[in-house]
């Protein structure tokens, strides 16, 4: 038994707030949650079909796997295929398809392509071998960003000189608003993610709650908060309300986490970022520091701007700013599978078209059996 | 990508800010987690830790939140009725 785990995915309790839902909901509401490990366990317990159907839940941006661009992947591809470096990611980047080949296959031809669960580690490997080239893929959102900050500056206190990274860190809020602003937007209400407010706290979002009249509910990401999160959204909506609200409150503070922020000041700063199906996005990335400039793997590696075009028949685009689901791309589950993935969200496992791929074939009684019961 | 799981400091390593770790249980399997960005935490305390860094201590009775918010719901929905 996990604590602060394990309670949160109580049947009973899940069933609970699903009533409590439906009690409230008098109109239809279209309710978007903005982070992929959400979309993941939305689709792995079966929540959404808890709810009345007057609730449509649409799966975001959030997951950083499905939104770095392709000229990043083929960047990655071609250091890792360097004679002298050893390539270090997260194991989800493997898989992502470049324009001909992915990591994985850069890995089989012999490239030294390897798995971290810190990019702390991958600055203890550049300690280790000191004649080879580490490079750490440094993606993600504001909720890895500490981390990548501190292996820069771990790097830079041990004076490694073969130590940098390619950085394709993405914000999150710069994309709400983008979503917000969007023609053919049909999001009434957020759920914002809570591992990205943790350290970001969620001050940023109450200008958008003003602007747009939308409500954001910071949630996390067991059942149950997710259910909470849609009640207390819901409740908003029906209310007429749009403010923001803090469901995840044992983790998430207003201010969010100061050293953290400071750390990831400190390394970083806020440049403009292309978000694959989606397009540039201004002030939505963040990049090294010229401080930092020596530990820039873009740099170091002389690599000029790529400008790879996406497949055309993936909609994956479309799919992160909620304005189509997986299965109604032509593709989905015949030309593109979680084996021979055209886009992005069919690698990563928080990819709505994965998770739509690996868990749409369950019947629903065996997603809400995932759900402990007591 | 985000996941953060909740684990137990077990014990710490007092040392520079930046480099300061703890050994952490996440169920039983025990891992070394840098601490450098909850300078409050405390042998016994959870906290969420991601790709190696603790992100945040949780709050115990902030936990017990999720749990009292539909007690109070349910007596506000029977008040109604
Ligand atoms: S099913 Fe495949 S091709 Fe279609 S949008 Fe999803 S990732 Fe792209």
């Amino acid at each position: 038994m996990l604590k602060f785990l394990d309670e949160y995915q109580d049947a009973k309790v899940a069933r609970q707030y699903a009533e409590a839902i439906k009690a409230i909901t008098i109109h239809p509401w279209t309710i978007m949650e903005i982070c992929g490990g959400q979309t993941h366990a939305i689709v792995k317990y079966g929540l959404d079909e808890l709810l009345p159907k007057e609730i449509t839940l649409l799966h975001g941006p959030g997951c950083p796997v499905c939104v770095t661009p392709l000229e990043l992947i083929e960047k990655a591809i071609e250091i890792a295929l360097r004679p002298n470096v050893i390539f270090c990611s997260f194991g989800d980047m493997l898989r992502v398809p470049g324009s001909k080949i992915d990591l994985l296959t850069v890995r089989a031809r012999g490239g030294d392509v390897r798995i971290v669960y810190s990019p702390l580690d991958a600055v203890k490997i550049a300690h280790a071998n000191p004649s080879r080239e580490t490079v750490f893929f440094a993606v993600g959102f504001e909720t890895t960003a500490p981390a990548n900050a501190m292996a820069i500056f771990q790097a830079k206190q041990q004076g490694l000189q073969n130590f940098s990274m390619l950085v394709s860190h993405v914000l999150v809020p710069p994309a709400v608003e983008a979503i917000l602003n969007a023609k053919e937007n049909r999001v009434e209400g957020f759920l914002a993610a809570g591992h990205v407010c943790t350290i970001m706290g969620f001050t940023e979002y109450e200008p958008l709650v003003q602007k747009y009249h939308v409500p954001i509910v910071v949630t996390g990401f067991e059942p149950i908060d997710i259910l909470q999160g849609i009640y207390m959204c819901v409740r908003q909506l029906e209310n007429g309300e749009a403010k923001i609200e803090n469901q995840y409150s044992r983790s998430v503070s207003r201010e969010g986490n100061r050293p953290a922020q400071k750390l990831i000041r400190d390394v970083f700063e806020i440049i403009p970022r292309k978000w694959r199906g989606i397009g540039q996005i201004p002030n939505s990335g963040l990049g090294l520091r010229e401080e930092y400039a020596a530990f820039n793997a873009e740099l170091r590696f002389g690599i000029a701007d790529h400008q790879i075009p996406e497949p055309p028949e993936c909609i994956s685009g479309r799919i992160l700013q909620g304005i189509k689901k997986p299965y109604e791309c032509p593709a989905f589950g015949t030309k593109c599978n979680p084996e021979h993935p055209l886009g992005a969200t069919m690698v990563s496992s928080e990819g709505a078209c994965a998770a739509y791929h690996r868990y749409r074939r369950l019947p629903p009684r065996e997603k809400e059996s995932l759900l402990k019961e007591k | 990508m985000c996941l953060a799981v909740p684990g137990k400091v077990i014990s710490i390593n007092e040392g520079e800010p930046i480099m300061r770790t703890g050994r952490v249980s996440f169920g039983g399997v025990i891992r070394e987690i840098n601490l450098a960005c909850v300078p409050e935490v405390k042998v016994d305390d959870y906290v969420l830790a991601h790709v190696g860094v603790a992100i945040s201590v949780v709050d115990p009775k902030e936990a017990e939140r999720v749990f009292q918010y539909l007690k109070e719901i349910e007596n506000l929905s029977n008040s109604e009725e």
